[in-house]
């Protein structure tokens, strides 16, 4: 043991020693998530509007600049008539310009209408390929229009102005707002498999990996002794972007904050195991590093579920997204985050994550065995 | 074991796919002798390094290293052997007294041997004065005999060196062998490779591989009278020539 011991020391020297690195790897997953947070957030602002009034007067007039006023919408342009509402129009030309993400079309007659208490008709129109955006677009728009209403002595129950929605283009969306905890998926594993793959292949090129197997070392000792100091490091991060994750983006953590650490460390090792795996079987750090972006990035990003749901792929895509660690932990994240759900639900995910950190780790201890052979 | 050898193979061959890089040697080391393991490059030599190592395993024959068989106790073997690489083994962002104490810990070594053993290493070399510098600091020259002494810390019986001395000055490989024969002197058996021909003049007896195989072997004055030579250069270029050239005739032009 005291030659582990020793192990652990001169890898930890090694991280500590490589400031630039450390700050690297421990900032990443930080200010990545604040990057990509912001970049996917639900909050909006500036929102291209475009106005479709064909008569103004004192009703549209004034609903015209309450939108002005706002700090979520901006007035792109305003039409005066409107070829077809739902056809490939004059609005769907802004959309697909990208000159107007969402658009309020009056009916003609708005005050004779309103001031008779006849409903009337105002439609809002968003682009749906940004669903976050067109959903946004859509509850502001009402809550600027009701502000009207109320202002203006609509009694209770009696609806002065009826808005109709149409989503364009999209119709059918995902809610996306579960973003956070598979942000925290991508991210750690995408750091963890690197940072392995990248210490190893760098004793590999250096040739203090030939001194350590000509040693009475064995391949499992070496293995702990580079996976262990990474753990720690990945926990810091871990805690770093939970912390994140409800400071900044107020994620809920209704779950056991406990289990949340446990499986995020338990991920993290299924991750740095990949990493070890990979360089196991590369001889240069750029081909390692290639790999292990490669590797995790794509599949993470694309099968993780953490973007795109993995229910609506087909099925063999859902088969391939079984044997990517970041779909499991993704799911265990968002449960316990969002819903509160403890072990007694997940422990079929963390078995699957166990399952996977031992076969990695037995791989990799395999393919130090053959580079023997 | 025969009593008194340190290595001893037979018909030790190693084949990648159909290219044999090590075919059927047979040989001796004897324990205590500076053994210079000669060949050109893709000779083989670094293949059977590995194999009498323990990092590669054989594909025939049989070997025995401090009377222990590479196929089956490569365990007992370890901890029996120093090495050092063709290629640097000491981690250059840790101090010298690190990677003593690293080494130190690996072979088992209790805190007491590596404190007594680092003082007399570090004045031996003269380098107590940078026990705390980084190895990436310290001069290239001082590095390679820093390597050497840490592949002798556990005391083993054998010490493997592939090509130690490229790339250093001749005043630095000067004091390199001295520090070989002080090893020597001590009972450690020395396995070296090199290049340098007049570092072959230093061994007690030299092989010298040829497209796989031993194509001489013999202590320095035999190997020179056997093939009329003055120098162990004209020796080497005499048996390697021809395989470089064309296979057939074995004699020098």
């Amino acid at each position: 043991m005291k030659a582990l011991a020793g192990l652990l020391r001169k890898e930890l020297y090694h991280i500590l020693r490589d400031r630039r690195t450390l700050i690297v790897i421990t900032l990443i997953p930080v200010v990545q998530v604040i990057i990509f947070g912001y970049a996917i957030r639900t909050d909006v602002d500036r929102v291209r509007l475009a106005i479709v009034d064909p008569v103004p007067d004192i009703v549209t007039l004034e609903l015209r600049s309450r939108f002005a006023a706002t700090n979520t919408f901006q007035i792109a342009s305003i039409l005066t008539s409107l070829t077809s509402p739902t056809g490939p129009g004059d609005v769907d030309r802004l959309f697909r310009q990208g000159l107007a993400q969402g658009a309020v079309i009056f009916e003609p007659g708005m005050a004779d209408n309103f001031g008779r208490g006849i409903p009337a008709n105002i439609l809002i129109v968003t682009d749906a390929t940004e669903p976050n955006t067109g959903s946004v677009v859509q509850a502001y728009a009402l809550q600027v229009i009701q502000a009207y209403e109320r202002e203006h002595g609509a009694a209770p129950g009696m609806v002065r102005i009826t808005t109709s929605v149409r989503m364009r283009f999209n119709p059918t969306r995902e809610s996306s707002n579960l973003f956070v905890p598979g942000l925290m998926a991508f991210v750690l594993t995408i750091i963890s498999s690197l940072m392995t793959a990248i210490t190893l292949t760098r004793e590999k090129e250096s040739g203090t990996m030939e001194t350590l197997l000509v040693s009475p070392l064995r391949p499992w000792q070496i293995i702990v002794g580079k996976v262990a100091p990474y753990l720690a490091i990945g926990f810091v991060s871990v805690l770093g972007v939970i912390a994140e994750a409800r400071l900044v983006f107020n994620v809920p953590l209704r779950g056991s904050l406990l289990l949340l650490l446990g499986e995020g460390l338990l991920f993290i090792l299924v991750s740095l195991s990949l990493g070890i795996l990979i360089s196991a079987r590369t001889a240069s750090q750029r081909v390692a590093m290639m790999g292990a972006m490669v590797g995790t990035m794509l599949p993470t990003m694309l099968l993780s579920g953490f973007i795109f749901p993995i229910e609506s792929m087909p099925w063999p895509l859902r088969a391939l997204s079984n044997i990517v660690p970041a779909r499991w932990f993704v799911v265990v994240a968002r449960a316990i985050m969002l819903k509160g759900t403890g072990l007694d639900y997940l422990w079929r995910e963390t078995l699957v994550l166990l399952l996977m950190a031992a076969v990695l780790l037995t791989l990799s201890t395999r393919s130090f065995h053959e580079r023997l052979e | 074991m025969t009593a008194g050898l340190a290595i001893e193979t037979r018909d030790l061959e190693r084949r990648f796919g159909r290219f044999v890089a090590v075919d059927r040697i047979t040989f001796d080391v004897r324990e205590g002798e500076v053994f210079g393991f000669l060949g050109a490059n893709g000779a083989g030599k670094t293949t059977a390094i590995r194999m009498l190592t323990g990092l590669l395993a054989p594909s025939g024959g049989q070997a025995r290293v401090a009377g222990h068989d590479v196929y089956t106790e490569s365990e007992i073997i370890k901890r029996q052997i120093g090495y050092m690489s063709q290629r640097f083994s000491l981690y250059e962002d840790l101090t010298v007294v690190e990677n003593i104490q690293l080494y130190g810990g690996i072979y088992d070594l209790s805190n007491a041997q590596i404190r007594e053993r680092t003082d007399a290493m570090l004045s031996q070399l003269g380098l107590t004065g940078a026990a705390r510098e980084y190895v990436r600091a310290i001069p290239l020259g001082w590095r390679q005999k820093l390597a050497f002494s840490v592949a002798l810390l556990h005391q083993p019986r054998i010490v493997f060196l592939d090509e130690p001395t490229s790339g250093v000055d001749p005043i630095t490989r000067r004091q390199f062998w001295e520090l070989i024969y002080a090893a020597a002197a001590r009972g450690t058996t020395v396995f070296v490779t090199t290049h340098y021909m007049d570092e072959a003049e230093y061994c007690d007896r030299v092989s010298i591989m040829v497209a796989g195989r031993i194509g001489a072997i013999g202590t320095p004055a035999e190997l020179k009278q056997q093939f009329g030579a003055a120098t162990m250069d004209d020796v080497f270029v005499a048996l390697a020539r021809p395989a470089a050239e064309t296979a057939g005739s074995g004699a020098a032009p």
